[in-house]
């Protein structure tokens, strides 16, 4: 695709001021990274990053029936979120793979916003409308509203700091969502994130994109790109659609099953509920290598020398300074197995772990 | 802009040479560095091995790529900068020094086909 076909999001001329180097991602130009990726990681993790995160798409879907409709196409419980709380969730195809991961946030019983994949937006949006009842409307914000991330241990305080409702941002529950105003902008501040860290996702108008953005940044919080946002979400143990997910990957081998109700019908239930009642051949495990080397989807992992997995997603961690991966492994290798990963013709020796290489203290 | 030594000679595919007598010291330019990211790991040909001009001696790993290192000149390897196993954001912070990656003997003439600093200038952008 050339670059005059792509979009650009509100904080595009904001990126080229700070220097990043911007690739095409889901259609997007997006700044992979602004300083270094190890520098903007350890940001996130010792202080305060943020990521424009506006290419990912917001839809909401409002009108009498949206619950029920909503408990039809995605996995999680829906019945069980409160106004202004929100949930990771899935939307299964009738096959039991993933459409797509998305969040789902109830604003009232006949009002809900959900948040897509950006690579998945047009899919997510025709794959919804087959399901969507009479009575409910859809409505695509992506367009009009800018979404930044803000996250780190700082990144409450900060956001807090900006707020004109601090107590409500310091003390709400993740996944809550708080109406506020941020550097004075009408702030849709949700307690989530693609880190493993604390903070929040902020949805506000793209006539003042640069507003929030500015003020965030004067507050210390450091701009980071989409090259360390996958580097933490690997730490953090997070799926990435088209890596951990897809059509025809079963969630359950990914080790989503907490995503998935046990009680509802949903499409895709009974393809899913086997699933978890039979196991999956293969399991989404981490892998920890002893090497700093960069590990590819698509590599091999060997136990011995029988290939016993692939690898989905692969990065080198400034958290454990050492290549971590994902890998879809025979069912039976347990964590603490030794086993190795052809990268490019030479076997790294690496561990099986638990994916959660970083957790929250 | 990335720095571009008048001194040296370089490649489309974004590695250096300087020549000394007989003597071709080669690494990857300030702008091939910068475009990679942090390097993690450099994988480099054994003391020895005999390259021919565009040939493949090994590749650079950075935290999102990876990048294959092509001889600019003929030769011989005689000696490879063993420093960038336990240091190799050297590649990054002194790409035409410290992070330089393998010395060969030449075995034939330096290609005319080689950039200047001019040359790669326009390449490089």
């Amino acid at each position: 695709m050339s670059h005059a076909a792509m979009l650009r999001t509100p904080l595009y001329d904001a990126h080229l001021k700070l220097n990043a180097r911007m690739v095409p991602f889901a259609g997007y130009e997006m700044p992979v990274q602004y300083s270094s990726i190890i520098a903007e990681s350890k940001a996130v993790r010792e202080g305060a990053g943020m990521f424009d995160v506006s290419h990912m798409a917001r839809v909401s879907f409002s009108g009498e029936g949206v619950e029920a409709f909503l408990e039809q196409i995605t996995t999680n419980d829906v019945s069980k979120l409160g106004d202004g709380q929100g949930q990771y969730s899935m939307m299964p195809n009738h096959g039991g793979g993933i459409v797509d991961d998305i969040i789902v946030y109830r604003i009232t019983s006949d009002h809900f916003e959900v948040v897509f994949n950006a690579s998945n937006h047009a899919k997510d949006v025709a794959w919804s409308n087959q399901f969507m009842p009479s009575t409910v409307t859809m409505s695509d914000k992506t367009a009009d509203t800018v979404m930044v991330a803000v996250q780190g241990p700082s990144a409450r305080k900060i956001v807090a700091s900006l707020s004109d409702n601090p107590t409500a941002i310091n003390e709400a529950a993740m996944f809550e969502v708080v109406n506020c105003k941020i550097a004075g902008v009408d702030t849709f501040a949700a307690c989530s994130g693609y880190t493993g860290e604390d903070g929040y996702e902020l949805i506000y108008s793209n006539s003042e994109a640069e507003t929030v953005w500015n003020a965030l940044l004067e507050a210390g919080v450091a701009a980071c790109g989409l090259g360390s946002r996958d580097t933490l979400r690997v730490e953090a143990g997070l799926p990435l659609y088209g890596h951990e997910l897809t059509d025809e990957l079963s969630p359950i081998a990914a080790g989503l099953g907490w995503v998935i109700s046990k009680t509802k019908s949903f499409n895709g239930s009974v393809a899913i509920n086997k699933a978890r009642e039979e196991g999956t051949a293969t399991k989404l495990q981490g892998i920890k290598l002893s090497a700093k080397r960069l590990i590819a989807p698509g590599m091999k992992v060997y136990l011995g020398e029988e290939e016993v997995g692939e690898v989905s997603s692969g990065v080198v961690s400034p958290l454990l300074d050492t290549g971590i991966a994902f890998a879809f492994i025979n069912s039976e290798i347990k964590q603490g197995t030794e086993v190795a990963i052809d990268v490019r013709g030479k076997r790294e020796p690496g561990v099986v772990a638990n994916k959660r290489f970083f957790k929250r203290a | 802009m990335s720095n571009i030594p008048a001194d040296l000679k370089y490649t489309e595919s974004h590695e250096w040479v300087r020549i000394e007598g007989d003597v071709a010291t080669i690494g990857i330019t300030d702008h091939a560095q910068s475009e990679l990211g942090d390097v993690v790991y450099v994988d480099l040909p054994s003391v020895g091995k005999t390259l021919a001009i565009g040939e493949t001696f090994g590749s650079v790993e950075s935290v999102k790529t990876v990048s294959d290192l092509y001889a600019p000149v003929a030769g011989e390897v005689i000696e490879i900068n063993g420093e960038l196993a336990a240091a190799s954001e050297l590649v990054n912070s002194d790409p035409y020094g410290q992070g330089f990656m393998i010395k060969i003997r030449l075995s034939g003439e330096v290609p005319g086909t080689l950039l200047d600093a001019v040359g790669y200038g326009a390449v490089a952008h």
